[in-house]
């Protein structure tokens, strides 16, 4: 049987191939012993690589030409060569004194404690190796497609280098799931498998799959039907996908259900096409309030909140006030030391509390609701005087926007219900503009079970009959009230819950990116 | 006739002074004949705008103020357009990424 190796998948997809180790196929040079001699060969291989890059650039285009540029910048930077020429002046031959130059500009970015940062060591690596291949005439010949690449990690131009057009699979000791590499593997739909540590030293074979993040060496029979089975049903889903990604989500019956997607993120929306869903049903702001960064001002708040409606054009963008509190804590906004976070100051509660965080936020959002269809709503509403204090101090943002001659429109305001209060009497809390039910803490909540205790996971079951009964008497009474109900927890993305969350009437849900496909393939059936 | 100007700016680009964003600005101080330096603080250390090599090595990260001066006879204008490009998020926002 083959050995299972286990990683992190970097890009998903599954492949099996042979295996084809990235070596450092450098060529053996000697420096001349001129100075002048080794200066020249420097900047000709310097000038070279930048050639090789151009022409490389011609033949791609987006992510990849951008990662190319950075490379040519660099290159054609005095600053970079700077050190190893001084080096020249002292007998150093070029390739010694380029490696030892380069060697210590990587250093610098492994040494960053940001993963960004880190991943572009490999960039640099990328330059150098080109130099020196440059230097000593070594061969950079393109890889053959239909292959597993093996290796500590893999240079961006690599990737660019290899004929993908059989497919072909990564498999990497080290690397990281925010390289360029990964970013490119990503976007040409290459299975990407990084720090596996170890491989086998004489494995010939290798299945890639960059899903689940594991890679098994010389499988065997059983382990070759199994590839052969993922695959199949993996082709069968992403056929799915096509066929529904796009579609409206009808049920047999005929009627629409909205599909709304869950961010947390302005880099999210890249991955997107607005096309696919039916606007955001749920935005989380957290992402702006990092913990041990500032605060944001308004003017930066505005600008993230204005690309969400710009991104959705007209379509509704449900943004969320600040959530923090229980198990996400800011320092200098959270408590310390709470004994039961998840009961104590969170959501609106906090905000509340911070008059001058919460005003700066809604100042914001009226700002961006000029640009879409905005909507807001506020988290963990207990009582009904939470969203008449939080509707009053929006009103008064407003005012004092519209009084400084600022653009400005109140969006309708709408709470979350999660809290079993809320659930059980939603009659009370008719003031809401809409309901939002985030079926997570509802079930956290109505369970006295928490989602992050695995001793107690099985009681933290969103299809508990009381679960269910609260959901169907919130979409009810919004029925009757004329209230929009909705539902953004992760039940609505688990096709096992779909039937009991349609059945209690629900007709708009908000989900993950990834589910949209699956979870519209899943309603098509009901 | 030369003029000296400073400024500073709050970065808000998700990933902060990265290589897309560093390509941008390198190329856009290049455009001015001024020198033109960026520091993570108002005492410095100042660093080349026009050196990629220097701007991705000090690894300004999101939420981090770049600081800005240049000498010059586009002093000004050069510091502007620094400031407007990391407000603008180097043009990153809604461009098809």
């Amino acid at each position: 049987m083959g050995t299972s190796h286990h990683g992190t998948g970097a890009s998903d997809g599954l492949f099996l191939g042979p295996l084809r180790r990235l070596g450092s196929a450098l060529a053996e040079r000697q420096g001349t012993g001129s100075s002048e001699t080794e200066r020249a060969a420097l900047q000709d291989a310097i000038a070279l690589s930048v050639t090789d890059l151009a022409g490389l650039m011609e033949r791609v285009e987006g992510e990849a030409q951008d990662i190319l540029g950075f490379q040519v910048a660099m290159l054609e930077d005095d600053a970079l060569a700077a050190p190893a020429l001084s080096a020249l002046d002292s007998g150093t031959p070029a390739h010694v004194a380029w490696s030892a130059a380069l060697d210590g500009e990587i250093a610098g970015y492994e040494a960053s404690d940001d993963d960004y940062f880190r991943a572009r060591a490999a960039d640099l690596r990328d330059i150098r190796d080109r130099v020196l291949r440059n230097l000593s005439g070594g061969d950079s010949s393109s890889i053959a497609s239909g292959a597993v690449l093996v290796g500590e990690d893999i240079a961006p131009t690599t990737f660019l280098e290899t004929d993908w057009s059989g497919g072909g699979a990564i498999a990497l000791m080290r690397g990281s799931t925010t390289s360029h590499v990964a970013m490119l593997a990503r976007a040409r739909g290459i299975p990407m498998v990084v720090g596996l540590g170890e491989l086998p030293e004489h494995a010939a074979t290798l299945v890639v799959d960059g899903g689940s993040g594991t890679v098994v060496a010389d499988p065997d029979d059983a382990q070759h039907a199994a590839f052969s089975a993922a695959l199949a049903s993996d082709a069968q889903a992403r056929d799915l996908e096509e066929k529904f990604r796009f579609a409206p989500a009808t049920r047999r019956s005929g009627s629409r259900i909205d599909i709304l997607i869950n961010v947390a993120g302005v880099e999210e929306l890249d991955h997107i096409d607005p096309a696919s869903c039916d606007g955001i049903g749920l935005m989380r702001s957290e992402f702006l309030f990092r913990d041990g960064a500032p605060l944001p001002d308004e003017e930066t708040q505005y600008r993230a909140y204005r690309r969400f409606v710009e991104w959705a054009g007209g379509k509704p963008v449900t943004i969320r006030t600040l959530d923090i509190g229980g198990d996400k804590p800011v320092r200098g906004l959270t408590p310390d030391g709470e004994a039961n976070p998840f009961l104590g100051l969170r959501g609106v509660r906090l905000t509340l509390t911070r008059e001058d965080v919460f005003r700066t936020q809604l100042r914001a959002l009226a700002r961006a609701a000029v640009h879409g269809n905005l909507k807001v709503m506020v988290p963990m509403v207990t009582v009904p005087d939470e969203i008449t204090r939080s509707a009053a101090l929006f009103d008064a943002c407003v005012a004092e926007l519209s009084q400084q001659g600022v653009a400005c429109q109140r969006p309708p305001l709408g709470i979350m219900v999660e809290v079993p209060a809320v659930a059980v009497m939603p009659e009370l809390f008719d003031a809401a503009a809409f309901f939002s039910i985030g079926s997570n803490d509802l079930t956290q909540y109505v369970t006295a079970s928490s989602r992050d205790d695995a001793r107690v996971a099985s009681l933290n079951d969103p299809s508990h009959p009381a679960v269910i009964a609260l959901i169907s008497r919130v979409a009810r009474y919004g029925r009757e009230a004329g209230i929009p109900v909705s539902l953004c927890g992760d039940m609505a993305s688990e096709p096992k819950h779909l039937g009991a969350l349609l059945d209690a009437g629900l007709t708009s849900l908000s989900v993950a990116p990834a589910r949209i496909a699956r979870l519209k393939a899943a309603i098509a059936e009901l | 006739m030369s003029e000296t100007a400073n400024g500073s700016v709050v970065i808000t680009h998700d990933v902060g002074l990265h290589a897309r964003p560093s390509v941008k600005l390198t190329k856009l101080a290049k455009g001015y004949t001024s020198t033109l330096e960026i520091g993570g603080s108002a005492e410095g250390p100042w660093i080349d705008a026009k050196s990629i090599v220097k701007v991705m090595a000090m690894k300004a990260k999101q939420h981090s103020t770049l600081f800005v001066r240049a000498a010059g006879a586009d002093a000004q204008a050069a510091v502007d357009a620094v400031i407007s490009l990391v407000r603008r998020d180097f043009d990153e926002a809604g461009d098809g990424h």
